[in-house]
């Protein structure tokens, strides 16, 4: 075996049609916008929360919409809701109210 | 929707292309890696088809590279690719055939980019006069090469030796086609079959006789992606991409990988090596590597051309499984001999997956 100095990642592959949607619909039907975002990261790169954790909010809704919504309630608990990222997204999503939602969501759906 | 409507609105998607008169502009990464795709290229035009393909000394790379690097700047690569437009109509030509899918993408960016913005046509028009005294005109007809070998399929088939089919079983052979991403993701109107469903090597594969394999992850990247490549920390990312078409094509059982871009054909054959090293794992039948050939090598092979004086010995997964399933008459022993017939040795340092 030889070492190159880097190593291919483990394949995700992702079947949207086994994904578990229901909280990302369930937040789509309370915020609309939540089906606005494309993911650019524009959020992420503005979030100040996101300079000292490893929180992102464009991975956090990424995830949620590819179905993969274990981590999704203790990652929601990192954002400080100052709202800089709804400043900077130009899909005009209310990323402090999704955040909001997810959090409130916790309640709902407990395993 | 459904994938056959789909397909249908894909197929509308067609595009004009040059029937001779091609002024022909290499790849400067294809050359270097694969030298016998480009003599493979002009051979088949020039010797099987007859047509006129000039091919300018003077002709520079387009600088693509750079430029999705973030080396060199738009307005260099602009004036560049205008100065090359320049030599063409200098030499009396006016069908533009690059022969890597980088170029191809580069040339229809800057094509469009001068329908939109005609003040760039203009600035770029006195840098070129400026830097050195030359005027340019816009190509009638700018094409990939894979287009014209697409075009002339059915000439070429008519005059092949070999067809894309097991000697052994009869069937066809199983092919992945993989398109380079800037042939039509970037501009869908500029490949024939558009982004989803291009027909350039699809087409080819079924007019040789083989049959093309749909598989999940058929429209991914090679793995190249330019900046993955080229910063070594970044190589995971590279690899990882090509990994994943491996495995997605893997169950498939394919015979054969056909790519249309000098990127996608390097990276798809060589990371296959360095997965093999790293991990230990082919995707191949029988431990073996999937061979991976581009549009002109194989249709020189179907033509009968000798695979050595092709440089197909330059592909780092063996391409002799394939020779074998297809009945190629061809000398082992010449694998790496020299042009004049002097054994070159076997390359230092170059592993096959499983020879
Ligand atoms: S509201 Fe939350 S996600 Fe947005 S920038 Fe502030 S800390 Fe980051
Ligand atoms: S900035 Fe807006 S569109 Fe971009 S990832 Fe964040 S939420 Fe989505």
């Amino acid at each position: 075996m030889i070492d190159f100095g880097y190593t291919p990642m483990p394949i995700t592959v992702h079947n949207m049609d086994k994904a578990d949607l229901s909280l990302a619909k369930w937040l789509a039907e309370r915020d609309e916008t939540f089906n606005h975002c494309i993911s650019c990261g524009s959020c992420a790169a503005t979030c100040t929360a996101g300079k000292f954790t490893d929180f992102s909010f464009r991975e956090l809704t990424h995830s949620i919409r590819r179905g993969e919504i274990s981590k999704a309630f203790s990652e929601s608990e990192k954002c400080m809701l100052c709202g800089k990222c709804i400043l900077v997204c130009p899909r005009n999503v209310n990323t402090r109210n999704i955040v909001m939602l997810i959090r409130k969501a916790n309640q709902i759906f407990k395993p | 929707m459904k994938k056959e409507g789909k397909k249908k609105i894909w197929s509308e998607y067609q595009k004009e292309i040059a029937d001779d008169k091609f002024y022909f502009v290499r790849s400067c990464i294809r050359q270097t890696f694969f030298p016998g795709s480009d003599t493979a290229y002009l051979k088949i035009l020039r010797d099987v088809l007859g047509k006129d393909v000039y091919e300018d000394p003077n002709h520079t790379t387009c600088t693509g590279i750079a430029y999705h690097t973030e080396v060199v700047p738009f307005s260099t690569i602009q004036t560049v690719v205008a100065r090359n437009f320049a030599l063409m109509r200098e030499n009396g030509y006016e069908n533009y055939t690059p022969s890597c899918v980088t170029s191809f993408g580069i040339y229809s960016e800057i094509l469009d980019t001068w329908h939109h913005f005609p003040e760039e046509k203009q600035r770029t028009r006195d840098y070129l006069r400026k830097a050195t005294g030359r005027e340019f005109e816009e190509p009638a007809n700018l094409v990939h090469t894979s287009d014209v070998i697409y075009k002339f399929r059915n000439e070429i088939a008519a005059k092949a030796k070999y067809r894309l089919v097991n000697k052994e079983t009869g069937e066809p052979l199983k092919v992945v086609d993989h398109i380079g991403c800037h042939y039509s993701k970037m501009f869908p109107s500029k490949g024939v079959g558009g982004a989803e469903y291009p027909q350039v090597l699809a087409g080819l594969v079924e007019t040789f006789g083989g049959e093309v394999i749909d598989y999940p992850e058929r429209r991914h990247c090679c793995g190249f992606g330019f900046r993955q490549y080229f910063v070594q920390a970044n190589r995971g990312y590279s690899i990882s991409a090509s990994k994943k078409k491996f495995a997605s094509m893997e169950p498939y059982k394919p015979d054969l990988i056909i790519t249309n871009c000098p990127g996608c054909n390097y990276f798809m054959d060589r990371w296959q090596y360095a997965l093999e090293e790293m991990e230990g794992k082919t995707y191949g039948a029988n431990g073996e590597g999937i061979p991976v050939l581009s549009y002109e090598e194989v249709a020189g092979i179907v033509l009968g051309f000798d695979p050595w004086k092709m440089g197909l010995q330059m592909h780092q997964t063996d391409i002799e499984p394939l020779l074998k399933k297809i009945g190629v008459e061809y000398n082992p022993d010449d694998k790496y001999k020299g042009p004049n017939g002097e054994d070159l040795g076997l390359p230092k340092g170059l592993k096959f997956i499983k020879d």
